[in-house]
């Protein structure tokens, strides 16, 4: 290995020895605070190191991991998002009584995942990376152990995600048995001069199933809003974003690396599982009266978008798709982060703040939080002078300029659908707060790290909302790097 | 830069006012009226270097154009700032800010809890309003389209009456969907002309020689169509007007009705006749269809309603008919009358809204049932009611009956029947107009105690609206002469588009 693959492997390396320290840091003296500035320590190391590691990109640094700008970009998405909710869980879990300096450690490996994930480009880096995401998260979702929802919780998303690595590793298989190599390139030249049609396309299939599971695309998607509803909330962000977003980027690199485009009929199941996503995530949500559980069909509906921009890459080619696909991922990402900080930074006081009465007249209670989750959940439901707007104007873009109206109108009903929902909670802040919430929610001064984190959060949303050239101008060149 | 300016002012003007109820509960009021007197020296500004530039003869640009502005915004999708005035747009702008003064002012009492977020939202859905006004760019239309929607359904949901929570979500449903279908065609617009050319641009000018095949231009301005038919309302798209309106705070109606409607109407002339000429030609007898169909059953339903406040929505309904049979008349006749119309009743239908409201602070009802009798108690309300219901009912010498007329002269040229059927309107806006004055006003008293009637404040307001009203209809072409250069640039142009002789 050469000094510059290692160079280029720095931003992974950091995440991974920061892990270390903060567990031999717990393990000599058990410090929350110190723990929490480590961990933010070691994430801002690794997010400094990007810039030299882009200096080497594109590298194939191993045969599993390719660092190119690309994969940077997204190591800097996952990294990003995991110091938002480093911040967030400070005061969630400060005056939590079990010990809570662990959950930086889980929170550490979990990114490290996510951020082999982004780079990888070979099945057996895939398959760790993913695994190293999961078990992670298993841990983290049932962290407060005492509790019945989070345990029920964590043990669901367990069993469920080993059914789904196990749809994995046979995908991985049967595309290793007929073809005989592991790396999405060789794949790719391989399969573009001989036809591997039947069993290569059941592995592919299977691993659209595997990934399905996690990305809570339907009809894998049943797990989502309990799980959702039962981790604590910033573990919910967690998992909601920096795994969707991960895992969404490995996907891709997979189709745009391995030549998946060339098959015609998974177009047809990746159309299928949008369109159901889209649906069945808005309509479910329709149902909901528990905060938590309608962001979980919200971002099943939300995956479902994002698939849509990943299916017309086959028509417009992989550089609109993955500028397309980046922008609405970060878009929901921010956005998410947004929503379920603000349900973090009121569950403080020690419940969760997950039902719509808890959200009852929070505008004139506390307008400055109350603003946040309006900003967040209009950016969701993708209206003007927000992010989510630009990532739909993405999505609809490509929907119609690849002429796949199917797909285009199943937006357009999924995002009429999707305003009800936001909506309700938009006017659940505004009724007045007379009598019924104070109740609900203790009236604990809002903790002021989450606060400061979540106004920084908004601020980005509202900035790429108003100005995204020059970061789609960045994705865009980006985009082409991706071959 | 003006042109940026009357829309940054309010935009400013809207977070100054939130942030300065923090320091005194009426200052946002203050604050609002400050930021519309900018706004309104900028359109001075603006009309007063109209009346040069209507004497210049045939301008490079075609000469219907007042003042322009283009800054490079998403150069990736080809996305710029572009904002550009003619005179349907000054008049409109004009119209904007007028009645923002009137919301302000007509709020000054009933709206005591939480002044600084109303204040914030009345000035942000009207830069919003502004915006789409002067947007020459179909993704910024698109985006100042959206952005006076957000803040008027705050407007309706916090401030309205008991039923505010359905009426803003109707509300925000209907609008928002249908603008969705136009972002669609938007986008297939854009990329369309990418194809042929390989320029990525949402730019008006450009587009507006965009050709297409028949079958695409027609799904295309549907898409369009759906938009702008929803919010001016046509039948059968009406049916969140009626809600809204009624649960609207009075500010709220005035917006609404005096303004908001016209972004429809204003969108039909501005996009979808140049745009789609041929399609719109072809489309013609649909559309004055729904325009008769709407002046007529909205009359009818005006008639039907109990409730003061519907009668008056409904009644909009009617009134806005003749504004898409007028654009869908082909001639500038017309398209002069569809004007006048748009402005004539955004002052006649505010003002009726602010009598409705006036009655309902005093009564707490809007239910004709239960008033009546009351010209002996409030004269001056009554007699304000009554000269707005005889305005909007058509009487020559006021603005209504200018606007319609036209209207009905250039519709005349294109079908009889038609017209002949619309100018039934004209006999049904007095059966509604005056049941609601015989219901309201006249009868015996049910209220017993004393009631206030209108002070200075309300008094120099409608002292205001008269005013306006009264100079629609003597001296009209004083309005006309704005719109008249940049009426006959679109009449030309989509004459040429439509292949007419």
């Amino acid at each position: 290995m050469t000094a510059d693959a290692l160079i280029a492997l720095l931003p992974i390396m950091v995440v991974a020895g920061a892990a270390i320290v903060v567990m031999l840091a717990i393990a000599v003296r058990r410090n929350y605070r110190l723990t929490v500035i480590l961990t933010l320590l070691g994430l801002v190391t690794a997010l400094a190191t990007l810039p030299l590691a882009a200096e080497r990109a594109p590298l194939a640094a191993t045969e599993l991991m390719r660092i190119d700008r690309y994969a940077l970009f997204f190591i800097g998405l996952v990294l990003a998002t995991g110091v938002a909710v480093t911040l967030l869980c400070y005061d969630y879990f400060a005056k939590r009584e079990e010990q809570k300096e662990e959950i930086y450690i889980l929170l550490l490996t979990t990114l490290l995942g996510g951020a082999v994930l982004a780079a990888s480009s070979h099945f057996a880096s895939f398959f760790l990376g993913l695994e190293t995401l999961s078990v992670s998260l298993f841990a983290m979702i049932a962290y407060p152990i005492k509790e019945r929802l989070p345990l029920e919780a964590g043990i669901k998303y367990m069993t469920l995600s080993g059914a789904a690595s196990a749809f994995l590793l046979f995908g991985m298989a049967l595309i290793y048995a007929e073809v005989g190599v592991l790396s999405f390139a060789e794949l790719g030249r391989l399969s573009a001069t001989a036809d591997f049609q039947p069993s290569v396309l059941i592995g592919i299939v299977m691993i659209i199933v595997g990934l399905g599971f996690k990305l809570s695309l339907v009809p894998f998607h049943l797990w989502t809003p309990d799980v959702y509803q039962g981790a604590p909330a910033p573990v919910t962000a967690l998992l909601s974003t920096v795994s969707k977003s991960a895992i969404f980027a490995l996907l891709l690199r997979y189709f745009v690396v391995s030549g998946s485009y060339s098959y015609e009929s998974l177009s047809a199941v990746l159309t299928f599982i949008a369109v159901a996503s889209i649906l069945v995530g808005n309509l479910l949500a329709l149902l909901q009266d528990n905060v938590k559980r309608i962001l979980a069909y919200s971002s099943i509906a939300h995956l479902g978008y994002v698939v849509v921009a990943l299916i017309t890459g086959r028509v417009l080619g992989s550089a609109f798709a993955v500028e397309a696909v980046a922008f609405y991922l970060v878009a929901y990402v921010v956005s998410t982060l947004g929503a379920f900080g603000v349900v973090a930074v009121l569950s403080v006081g020690g419940d969760e703040a997950e039902t719509l009465a808890a959200y009852q007249g929070l505008f004139w209670r506390n307008p400055g939080l109350a603003s946040i989750f309006t900003a967040s959940l209009l950016s969701l439901a993708g209206i003007p002078l927000t992010v989510g707007f630009v990532g739909k104007f993405y999505v609809f873009s490509s929907g119609v300029n690849a002429d796949l109206w199917l797909l285009v109108w199943t937006v357009v009903i999924g995002s009429g659908v999707g305003l009800y929902y936001y909506l309700r909670i938009v006017l659940a802040m505004m009724k007045s707060a007379d009598g019924v919430a104070t109740a609900a929610v203790p009236a604990a001064p809002a903790p002021l790290v989450g606060c400061l984190t979540l106004t920084v959060l908004v601020a980005l949303l509202l900035w790429l909302g108003v100005y995204p050239g020059a970061f789609m101008e960045m994705l865009q060149s980006l985009s082409k790097t991706l071959s | 830069m003006t042109l940026f300016w009357l829309i940054t002012v309010l935009f400013v003007g809207g977070l100054l006012a939130w942030l300065a109820e923090r320091w005194q509960a009426a200052a946002p009021r203050w604050v609002a009226l400050a930021a519309l007197a900018l706004a309104a020296g900028l359109a001075i500004l603006l009309l007063s270097g109209a009346d040069a530039m209507t004497a210049w003869p045939a301008s490079p640009a075609g000469g219907a154009w007042l003042s322009e502005l283009e800054w490079p915004w998403i150069p990736r999708f080809g996305i710029s700032f572009h904002l550009a005035l003619d005179g349907i747009s000054l008049l409109l702008i004009a119209l904007t800010v007028f009645l923002g003064f009137m919301a302000v002012a007509c709020s000054w009492t009933e709206i005591t809890q939480r002044s600084g977020f109303f204040h914030f939202n009345l000035l942000w859905t009207l830069a919003g309003v502004l915006g789409v006004f002067l947007a020459m760019d179909l993704f910024l239309f698109f985006f100042f389209w959206e952005v006076m929607l957000i803040p008027m359904y705050f407007l309706i949901s916090i401030w309205g009456h008991e039923k505010r929570a359905y009426a803003a979500m109707k509300f925000f449903l209907f609008t928002q969907i249908s603008g969705l279908l136009m972002l669609l065609s938007i986008l297939a617009l854009a990329f369309i002309h990418r194809q042929s050319t390989g320029v990525y641009t949402f730019d008006y000018f450009t587009l507006l020689g965009s050709r297409l095949d028949p079958g695409t231009a027609d799904w295309l301005m549907l898409g369009f169509l759906a938009a702008f038919l929803v919010k001016l309302p046509s039948v059968p798209f009406h049916t969140w007007l009626p809600d809204a309106h009624t649960q609207a705070p009075t500010g709220g109606s005035v917006i609404l009705a005096g303004i908001l409607l016209k972004t429809g109407a204003y969108g039909l002339i501005r996009f979808v006749v140049p745009l789609f000429p041929d399609a719109a030609h072809r489309f013609t007898p649909v559309a004055m269809t729904l325009g008769v169909l709407s002046i007529l059953y909205g009359a009818k339903l005006a008639f039907a309603q109990s409730d003061l406040k519907r009668l008056i929505a409904y009644s909009s309904v009617s009134h806005m008919g003749f504004v898409l049979l007028g654009v869908f008349a082909w001639n500038a006749l017309a398209l002069q009358g569809a004007v006048m119309t748009m402005l004539a009743h955004g002052v006649s239908s505010a003002a009726l809204f602010m009598v409705a409201g006036a009655l309902q602070e005093r009564l707490h009802t809007r239910e004709m049932g239960r008033l009546g009798g009351l010209w002996p108690k409030i004269p001056r309300i009554a007699v304000v009611a009554l000269f707005f219901f005889i305005a909007t009912l058509g009487m020559p010498g006021l603005g209504n009956f200018i606007g319609e007329f036209l209207v009905l002269l250039g519709a005349f040229k294109v079908s009889v029947a038609m017209t002949s059927l619309a100018a039934l309107g004209l006999i049904a806006a007095p059966i509604y107009a005056l049941i609601a004055i015989q219901r309201t006003f006249y009868g015996s008293a049910r209220a017993t105690r004393p009631i206030a009637d209108f002070g200075v404040r309300e008094m120099a307001m409608m002292a205001f609206m008269i005013a306006a009203m009264v100079w629609m209809g003597i001296y009209p072409q004083s309005m006309l002469e704005v719109a008249s250069p940049a009426v006959e640039k679109l009449n030309r142009t989509a004459a040429v588009g439509a292949m007419l002789p």
